[in-house]
């Protein structure tokens, strides 16, 4: 207390003499300043501002309770985090070629892109997907085109996250029919479905299903999983394409906070424990322009959650309580002008994920303002991860910004208005009603219009966009093009398997999915005897819309 | 004086969801004082095309993100023209290759606007190419 006060003078001597004179001298570039989502940023943090910080209580120690310094005991010392490039474009054969490539970059996971299509469960020769097969990832209509990708890629060996959310199901049961072919067992599959609707509803529009079935079939994942697929990472909750859609930090965490409870709660309401399935949803949050509120968000993010854990949930197992987390490069933050730098921006989003302690990280490539990665591209983002962590000590300790005075008190601020946030959450009635209400799509709309005015008035500035901008050089020939033929080309592969397969169980095994939504069971089973026949995820999908119908945006005010 | 505005319809053609840059293109415009007609995403060729007739805007602008630009951008002209709508203009935005505007220009789009164009630029385009209302009241316009 006698430290604080002598400290509280001195600042105050500081301030008037030395800082006074300078500021006479020579004013500050801007009136204010801010983080990236509009929080105050003093000139100068000391102890004073981390005065009401509880070491032992709000920061702790890695591995234990409230987890502000990691999720495991020795981080990065022990293993060091995952790197994933997201993959997939083009034809089953193409994405094949490109996965064994990473693997023999040495990159242990797989991230797997699907097509427009395939996320919205139409066929490639549906008349709907013409125009998008194979041109954000890769096409999949059975199970065909999953032995493809997969040719020499033993799924015990390799884990797989895919971004698949409204049929999710429908890709679970491809993986799990593939691993029987190859002779692995369900319970030796190890990866990720994203698996995460009800930020679809909110920021990135590939929903298929009305909000509660949608639910239905995420928490069928979650369901199904629990006993037979141990190692399988049911969920992805994913704050990046809220953050995508204009969100600011404080916002993106909120909100995936928010979509967390709302599908613990649904899991709950099926008779889970939340011990038995807590463990196996995983987070994942974007890495954006703001070094220090990005660091700051990421340690606010593990001790809001495993608060919530706590208090909320009441969970006992610590397996719950850990907010394992996938960042990623913010597409948005790249830009088109100038395109290499983005190289500089890329390596920042690596270190912010690094110093934020991830378990695994996804770097852009700088040609992503104009066309998907093209392999060079993809190459020097992933050993830009390799440069950080065998170059540059930053991984010799554990959460080495924490006990900056900004920093944590950063940190402290962070969970302050995210809590805030959960609370008018729950005075909404929760997420789902939220969501439906248009209240969280109102709130990203309004941050999104004020940084797209920051960067109009030139208050935000952008290398090469709206400072330093110059003639452009053409970087054409190095980006990636993609075939425009491979819609026929997947029509013809798909019109072979029709003709090849065993039509009359295809009708059977469909017929059987029906029975079961109908009898509103778990719809799993079904659909891997239906996958397993050739059934097309249209076919799949079809049925499901036929029984509940599709979302559209014009219901959300 | 309401009569007198630019209608701009603003949509997304396809199954892309990002729909933050078109958002922001719309409301943009409105801020210009132009009735905007948004229309969300995930829209047919023909539920665009009749709504913009309905509505009778003067603008379509159609923001593209996955690529799917090429396939797109033909079948809504000739659209347009099977519903002897032709007088409606198109401009486009979004992920588009440089060395492809010639080719959609030829086909019949106005002006494309790449990424980290200005909002004030693309309305300041509207504003000077659009007919205005009263010529068009004259009878001056089919």
């Amino acid at each position: 207390m006698k430290a604080m006060n002598k400290l509280k003078s001195a600042s105050e001597r500081w301030q008037d003499t030395i800082l006074k004179d300078q500021l006479a001298r020579a004013p500050e570039l801007r009136d204010g300043f801010t983080t990236e989502s509009g929080i105050p940023v003093k000139r100068l943090y000391t102890p004073l501002d981390v005065e009401e910080i509880d070491y032992l209580s709000d920061i702790g120690f890695p591995g234990e309770f409230p987890y502000t310094r990691g999720v495991y005991p020795t981080m990065y010392r022990g293993r060091l985090w995952t790197m994933r490039m997201y993959a997939g474009f083009g034809t089953a054969e193409d994405t094949n070629r490109r996965f064994r490539y990473l693997l023999q970059q040495g990159m242990p996971g797989l991230s797997m892109a699907f097509d427009l299509p395939t996320q919205l469960g139409y066929d490639s020769d549906d008349p709907l997907a013409q125009g998008s097969v194979g041109r954000v990832g890769v096409a999949v209509d059975t199970l065909a085109d999953m032995e493809i990708i997969f040719r020499g890629i033993p799924l015990d060996q390799v884990s797989t996250s895919m971004t698949i959310n409204a049929p999710a199901t429908v890709l679970l049961a491809m993986y799990i029919a593939l691993g029987e072919k190859q002779g692995v067992k369900p319970e030796q599959l190890t990866g990720t479905t994203q698996n995460d609707i009800l930020k679809e509803f909110i920021a990135r529009g590939t929903y298929i299903f009305p909000p509660g079935p949608s639910m239905k079939l995420a928490m069928d994942v979650v369901e199904y999983c629990f006993e037979r697929l141990p190692k399988w990472n049911t969920m992805s909750i994913t704050g990046y394409h809220i953050r995508e859609a204009g969100a600011d930090a404080v916002q993106e965490l909120a909100f995936t906070l928010a979509n967390a409870i709302a599908y613990i709660e649904a899991a709950r309401s099926r008779g889970l424990d939340v011990d038995d399935f807590a463990a196996r949803l995983s987070y994942s949050l974007g890495c954006h322009r703001d070094l220090f509120e990005e660091v700051a968000k990421f340690r606010a993010s593990r001790r809001i959650f495993a608060r919530i854990m706590k208090d909320r949930f009441q969970a006992k197992d610590p397996g719950s309580y850990l907010f394992r987390t996938f960042s990623g490069s913010c597409g948005s933050t790249l830009v088109a002008q100038q395109p290499l730098n983005n190289t500089v921006r890329i390596t920042m989003h690596a270190l912010m994920g690094i110093l934020g302690g991830h378990q695994a990280i996804h770097t852009a490539s700088w040609d992503e303002g104009h066309a998907l990665p093209a392999e060079d591209a993809s190459k020097l983002s992933l050993r830009t991860q390799q440069i950080l962590a065998h170059e540059s000590g930053l991984c010799n300790t554990i959460d080495p910004l924490a006990g900056s005075y900004y920093v944590e008190s950063l940190t402290d601020e962070i969970e302050k208005r995210v809590t805030a946030y959960l609370r008018k959450i729950d005075q909404h009635g929760g997420m789902l009603k939220a969501i439906e209400s248009g209240y969280i799509a109102g709130e990203i709309q309004q941050s999104s219009l004020k940084s797209q005015q920051a960067i109009e008035s030139g208050e935000r500035v952008i290398v090469g966009v709206n400072k330093y901008a110059e003639e452009e050089e053409d970087h054409g020939e190095q980006y990636l093009h993609i075939d425009q033929g491979i819609d026929e080309q997947q029509s013809r592969k798909l019109a072979e398997i029709r003709a090849r397969r065993d039509s009359a169980a295809v009708r059977r095994t469909l017929r059987a999915l029906e029975g079961a939504i109908d009898r509103n069971d778990n719809l799993m089973p079904a659909m891997i005897e239906a996958v397993r026949c050739y059934a097309t995820i249209g076919e799949i999908c079809a049925v499901m819309r036929n029984r509940w119908g599709e979302f559209s945006d014009a219901s959300i005010p | 004086m309401a009569e007198n505005r630019t209608r701009v319809l603003i949509s997304k053609l396809g199954l892309d969801g990002h729909d933050r840059g078109a958002k922001l293109v719309a409301h943009a415009l409105k801020q210009e004082g132009m009735d905007v007609i948004y229309l969300g995403i995930r829209h047919t060729i023909g539920q665009v095309v009749d709504m913009a007739i309905r509505e009778k805007a003067e603008y379509v602008g159609l923001s593209f993100l996955a690529g799917d630009h090429m396939t797109w951008v033909p079948k809504v002209i000739r659209e347009f023209r099977e519903q002897q709508a032709d007088h409606i203009k198109l401009i486009i935005g979004g992920i588009i290759a440089k060395e492809q505007i010639p080719e959609l220009k030829s086909m019949g789009v106005e002006q494309v606007f790449l990424p980290g164009t200005p909002l004030k630029e693309i309305a300041n385009y509207i504003k000077a190419h659009a007919t205005a209302a009263e010529a068009r009241e004259n009878g001056n316009d089919h």
